[in-house]
């Protein structure tokens, strides 16, 4: 055959590559936004509320998914340790995911009621003061820092344009919620709710 | 997978997987027909030959093809079509899991029919225990088990919730949530000061009990400490006449516990170790007290 014919129309070249490097795209990603199983969040599953959605954001402010990651893989070494895998039913909400593929620290998938909130907040404000080996950086500004109300509505606003099913009175509500509240308890509220649906005995 | 989704999956990738065979066919040249023949592309005197693919590159592409078509029938990839072998991720975890439990079975039932003070012998349930402890109890209650602020000690004699292996086997399974109120508004600052000096003197000489803190601790400590400070472990109301303190036993930290309140929480674990675990870890524990020198408190 005579290449010539590509290589001498720039544009007729450019609609080939288009069309050669686009399989891939339309087999493994396009299929995902549209069936069921990657689509539909699981039983139970509700959006954050305006305290676990400030303490979402935190957590993403502070980098705490550069060194935990949130996605127990179907292997037991890890259901052992972190209990039943992540589905991806579990973060249809979530905008952007924070699944990670690093773990510096343990994975949070599941970290939802495991410790109880004293116990986090022991932790955040100096990680060695309960776990005398840990490498965790400490966080005392979370226990200052006051929540900004006037933001969380917002943000829940935006969630909704991207399919996440905030009623109008949560995103009214949402100020009040979080009014007088500091960081650190927005922070606990989030994780103690995270992965709590599926149980796993181990 | 809607079939619909299924069927776009498996054209789309049949298309793809036929396109670069024609491809690579179509464009194969087997042997130069003149020696040293070139593209005739000409560009300030330097040529291009137009030799054919070698050959080790050209059998390569072939084998990946002929690998995909063989991975395609074996294993799921083409839209809901499970493959031959029927593998999928959550079946190797099940896989491995019920392994597991198989290499495990005999061993926890062997554990399961003792008792929990007769498990504290048994050198390899211990080991087990240990690393079960280590796993799921040392990130709150330390690697040794002594605790920390807020954070029971479990290698002594004191219990909050009580000490013997079905009281520990409870307080592991269902969790426990001990809460003290705030008296600071009550007692007001020179309240706080004698009631903490009363609370500090219980375990030592003699405490005045004729005092106005006296009265108060009767009126309002004594409900869930004792009458004597001696803590009930029904409510997990702490002995307050020993010299251990979870919150800290100087005047200061006394005075803010009465002051603030205290609240303190175990999650439960029925729903994330199974019963052999907690079992386990249940004999665990209460080795850890047993073999504390009874001269310490």
């Amino acid at each position: 055959m005579n290449h010539d014919l590509v290589e001498k129309n720039i544009g007729l070249m450019i609609i080939f590559i288009i069309i050669a490097i686009s399989f891939g795209a339309l087999v493994e990603l396009v299929p995902l936004a549209f069936i069921k199983e990657t689509t539909e969040p699981i039983k139970g599953l509700k959006p954050l509320n305006a305290m676990q959605l400030t303490g979402r954001d935190i957590y993403i402010r502070e980098g705490c998914h550069v060194c935990h990651s949130q996605m127990i893989r179907p292997m037991r070494s890890e259901t052992e340790r972190y209990g039943h895998y992540s589905v991806a039913g579990e973060s249809v909400y979530e905008h952007p995911f924070l699944w990670g593929s690093k773990r510096t620290g343990p994975d949070l998938a599941r970290v939802g009621e495991r410790y109880s909130d004293e116990w986090h907040r022991a932790h955040l404000f100096d990680p060695r003061a309960v776990v005398p080996e840990s490498i965790m950086p400490a966080y005392p500004w979370l226990f200052n820092n006051e929540i900004e109300g006037d933001m969380v509505g917002k943000k829940m606003a935006a969630l909704r344009k991207v399919g996440v099913p905030y009623t109008d009175a949560d995103i009214a509500g949402a100020a009040e919620q979080v009014a007088g509240k500091k960081e650190i308890d927005a922070m606990v509220a989030y994780l103690q709710q995270l992965g709590t649906l599926l149980k796993y005995k181990r | 997978m809607s079939s619909f989704w299924s069927m776009w999956i498996i054209v789309l990738t049949t298309i793809s997987i036929a396109l670069i065979t024609w491809l690579l066919f179509s464009n194969r040249k087997i042997t130069s027909t003149k020696e040293n023949q070139t593209t005739g592309h000409n560009y300030d005197g330097i040529e291009e030959y137009d030799n054919p693919l070698p050959s080790w590159w050209f059998k390569m592409f072939v084998a990946s093809i002929v690998f995909a078509i063989g991975y395609l029938i074996a294993y799921p990839g083409l839209g809901n079509f499970p493959g031959l072998l029927h593998w999928t991720s959550v079946g190797k975890w099940e896989n491995e899991v019920q392994q597991a439990e198989l290499a495990t079975e005999s061993l926890y039932k062997d554990f399961m029919s003792k008792d929990i003070p007769a498990l504290g012998d048994d050198k390899k349930a211990m080991r087990l225990g240990k690393r079960i402890f280590a796993n799921n109890c040392a990130i709150c209650h330390g690697v040794n088990a002594e605790g920390g602020y807020g954070f029971p000690n479990l290698s002594d004699k004191d219990w909050l919730y009580g000490g013997a292996p079905e009281q520990i086997r409870a307080s592991i399974t269902q969790g426990r949530s001990g809460s003290m109120p705030a008296w600071g508004a009550m007692l007001g600052n020179d309240g706080l000061t004698s009631m903490t000096e009363y609370v500090m003197n219980l375990g030592g000489a003699k405490a005045d009990s004729d005092s106005p803190a006296a009265q108060q601790f009767t009126m309002l400590c004594s409900g869930c400490h004792g009458a004597d400070g001696r803590g009930n472990q029904m409510l997990g109301a702490a002995n307050l006449s020993d010299n251990i303190w979870l919150y800290g036993g100087d005047a200061g930290r006394i005075k803010q516990s009465i002051a603030k309140g205290r609240s303190g929480q175990m999650p439960s674990h029925h729903d994330k170790l199974s019963e052999e675990k907690i079992y386990l870890l249940t004999a665990y524990v209460y080795q850890l007290s047993k073999s504390v020198d009874d001269s310490k408190p």
